[in-house]
């Protein structure tokens, strides 16, 4: 019955996608302010569908209702509750479900929390947002359905690919398609300023909040992506240039450039034509990221012949989607006019820098992973792009801007002296120099030159602050009231990029790592690190639905103990397949990492790994995602600040 | 059938199956730690044929272990980098080298960063002068009229 149900509400959805997309723009053309009034409760109506949808679908997975193909083939009653939920977004139909609930709630939350925004902007962001969800509920709803039923049912189902049957994994795709589809509301705003011709610094101070929720989301999903693949796959690596990770990497990038060209719509009223283009831009590489993957375009041209409808249903919807955008914003960008000047060397200079960089590098990213597929249908000629490919080309690029980090916020507004704003960062460059050079004693040009990117980027972060606050140039006291007196959002950026530089310390650690793989009996130490690593047992272990094996591991340094390492092997009998279970210890400054591997003999094959810093990757990432927490608290309170004049106005009136 | 047929097929049926990631065998090592690093660091290049998008030294596959062999037998042998990328170039083609080598179908893929970083620059400095144009001093009528507004 409850398929059925969800079934039912997500055509319901489909139809109120299209009032949704059909009513407000209307309204908006017509000048019409009962239809434009009419958008936020079509957008929850919408919403409320399709969560029913979804809750239908995840009922069925909690229920073992076997009867649901979608279900049967990758849910299994021994499966732990944890999974049976979150494996409702681990397969091709319910993630495609999920995508388009996120949708809707992009379109409930302009609904809810944009009542400030001028009448017709809001109802046609909210219409330009169901607009989008028409396509991909319509999909969802004709072409992966996940309430198709399955008769006779089953008696147990298929079990989930073990693989994500991981609490990294479980929440790993909701925050991801928060991050892309959050995107959806700074491309439904661009799509909506050039329908109504005005872009204006009002424009840029609503669309930054969103963009900057998405931006957070994004880095935190694939900061967990890319944490998984450490301790999951089970062989000390973090990122692979695959073309999945590539896919989420793109949008990320672009999205970053947005965030900062944004700053100068608001402040400076200049880059309008380019954050336009920026938003429509990033939102579509969002959609070619979560679709051409899904459909098996980037991997292998073959997979995708395998299902040619679906294919092209989402080859026609892409078309359409970044076709109609591009061709709109082609007719309209004319009618917005940059009025702010400014000169090279200045805020606006750096960002642009920054946005000119950042796009270079997503564009030889998605260059290199697109490529393969052009050579083989233009050239006939098999090819692969891979890591040394990415590591060569992104370097270079990534330099400058990791120099511009640091210098960018010491440049002031308009115009700017570069001599004044280096002199200001001197210690930070002595420093940054220091570090470098210092490194360079124990490791390679490249890690090193790492370091000092990663010294120069906190300092020169911290620096910003201390420069704000005028430490020991002002008293003490003056500089603590300077201090609380900071803005949310400038804590933000400095948050934002210590993060960037606590990653790429953790990147350069990473090259320092030491491994070791030996054949070893119970009772038999191996060296590693200045650390000794005992194999004290190997027994069996049972689990929920696999059987596992664990070697018990002892580290011990200098005598003392440091840890208890347990790796293990997991066999899941239903999907035939065996799992690796990486045991990790971190201290904070590195990992002891132990993998097992094959037995023979009464020895057992160890794969461990000496990590320093790695942990520090995704720490970055999470300063990071905080920053921009905090900026966003910032926005609010501005953002709120106008409806509080008009209430003491109005109180005085 | 070509080769390169089989192996496209075989990277379908395997893509399909469960990836398997290298744990490693201690057997399979040079025993001087630089040769070893050597091998590691050339095997990072080499794809895994039948893999998506892993190097040799990432994958669990057969064929995977059968290729860092053969780089670690080459390597004792007293080979060169690229007297071994030659060898694997000559048998697989260039599908197997995960850096592509310059070459007139690659050029576009190498010249990327600089064609990237040419449009945006370009683009800025466009803007840019059509932004910064100065609006044209005023005429003698322009101006005379600017001193009946400012003076009535």
């Amino acid at each position: 019955m409850s398929p059925e149900l969800g079934h039912f509400a997500l055509a319901l959805a489909v139809a109120f996608a299209f009032a949704q997309a059909i009513l407000p723009l209307w309204g908006a053309w017509r000048r019409d302010a009962r239809l434009m009034q009419a958008a936020p409760a079509i957008a929850i109506g919408q919403l409320v569908a399709l969560g029913t949808a979804y809750a239908a679908l995840v009922w069925a997975a909690v229920t073992d209702d076997f009867s649901v193909l979608n279900v049967a083939e990758n849910s299994h009653t021994l499966k732990p509750l944890i999974y049976k939920i979150s494996g409702s977004w681990g397969n091709h139909e319910g993630s495609i479900l999920l995508w388009c609930l996120i949708l809707a709630m992009c379109g409930g939350a302009v609904a809810v929390f944009g009542r400030a925004l001028p009448a017709s902007l809001r109802a046609r962001v909210i219409g330009v947002l169901g607009l989008s969800a028409c396509g991909f509920e319509l999909f969802a709803l004709l072409e992966s359905n996940p309430f198709a039923r399955l008769w006779p049912a089953p008696v147990d189902g298929r079990d989930m690919n073990p693989l994500l049957q991981d609490p990294g994994l479980a929440f790993h795709p909701p925050l991801l398609y928060v991050g892309y589809v959050g995107f959806a509301i700074p491309f439904a705003f661009a799509i909506a300023a050039l329908l109504e011709g005005r872009v204006d610094a009002a424009w840029g101070r609503w669309v930054r909040p969103w963009t900057l929720a998405a931006w957070c989301c994004l880095t935190g999903g694939i900061a967990l992506g890319s944490w998984w693949s450490y301790y999951e796959l089970g062989w000390g690596g973090f990122w692979f240039w695959d073309p999945v990770e590539n896919a989420s990497l793109l949008p990320w990038l672009t999205g970053t450039a947005l965030l900062h060209s944004a700053i100068v719509v608001e402040k400076r009223e200049a880059l309008k034509v380019w954050t336009i283009l920026l938003a429509i831009g990033t939102f579509s590489l969002s959609l070619s990221g979560t679709f051409l993957v899904r459909s098996g375009i980037l991997n292998s041209v073959h997979s995708f012949a395998s299902d040619p409808s679906r294919g092209v249903f989402i080859l026609g919807l892409l078309a359409l989607v970044i076709g109609g955008s591009l061709l709109l914003f082609a007719l309209r960008a004319s009618l917005l006019s940059s009025s702010g000047l400014f000169a090279p060397v200045s805020r606006e200079g750096a960002l642009v820098l920054n946005n000119i960089l950042l796009c270079s590098i997503a564009a030889v990213v998605m260059t290199g992973t697109i490529y393969p597929l052009f050579a083989d249908l233009l050239f006939g000629a098999k090819i692969s792009v891979g890591p040394p490919f990415f590591n060569a080309t992104v370097l270079p690029l990534a330099v400058p801007v990791f120099i511009a980090m640091s210098l960018g916020p010491a440049l002031s507004w308009k115009r700017a002296d570069l001599g004044a704003a280096v002199l200001r960062l001197w210690w930070v460059a002595v420093a940054a120099v220091a570090a470098g050079l210092f490194a360079l004693i124990g490791m390679q040009a490249l890690p090193a030159l790492a370091f000092g990117a990663a010294v120069w980027i906190i300092l020169g972060a911290i620096g910003e602050v201390v420069e704000r606050i005028r430490l020991f140039r002002v008293p003490v006291a003056a500089s603590a009231a300077r201090f609380a007196g900071l803005p949310r959002g400038s804590f933000g950026t400095t948050l934002a990029h210590a993060g960037m530089g606590v990653t790429i310390a953790g990147i350069a650690g990473m090259s320092l790592a030491q491994e070791s793989i030996t054949l070893t009996k119970p009772g038999e130490g191996v060296p590693l690190a200045g650390y000794v690593f005992t194999l004290v047992d190997l027994h069996d272990a049972p689990g929920p639905n696999y059987a596992s094996r664990v070697a018990d591991l002892r580290v011990t340094r200098d005598g003392a103990p440091v840890a208890l390492l347990s790796p293990s092997r997991r066999t899941f009998p239903v999907q035939k397949m065996t799992t690796t279970e990486a045991a990790i210890h971190t201290t904070g400054f590195s990992d002891l990492y132990a993998v097992l591997g094959d037995e023979r003999d009464g020895a057992a094959v160890l794969r461990l790994h000496y990590n320093p810093l790695a942990p520090w990757i995704w720490f970055g990432a999470l300063i990071m995602a905080a920053g921009g927490g905090i900026s966003l608290a910032d926005r609010r309170l501005r953002v709120g600040a106008p409806m509080r004049a008009r209430a003491s106005a109005a109180a005085k009136a | 059938m070509t080769r390169r047929a089989v192996v496209a097929a075989l990277a379908l049926l395997l893509a399909l199956a469960t990836p398997a990631w290298a744990i490693g065998d201690p057997a399979e090592r040079l025993p001087d730690p630089a040769l070893e690093a050597r091998a590691a660091e050339l095997g990072g290049q080499l794809r895994c044929l039948v893999c998506q998008n892993e190097s040799i030294e990432d994958s669990g596959a057969d064929l995977a272990r059968d290729l860092r062999h053969i780089v670690r037998a080459h390597i004792a042998a007293g080979e060169t980098d690229s007297q071994i990328i030659a060898w694997m170039t000559a048998r697989y083609g260039d599908f197997v080298r995960l850096r592509p080598p310059f070459n007139p179908t690659t050029a576009l893929l190498w010249a990327s960063p600089f064609v990237a970083l040419l449009i945006g620059g370009g683009a800025a400095y466009a803007s840019r002068r059509r932004a910064v144009a100065p609006p044209p001093p005023l005429d003698a009528a322009e101006q005379s009229r600017l001193r009946e507004l400012l003076n009535p």
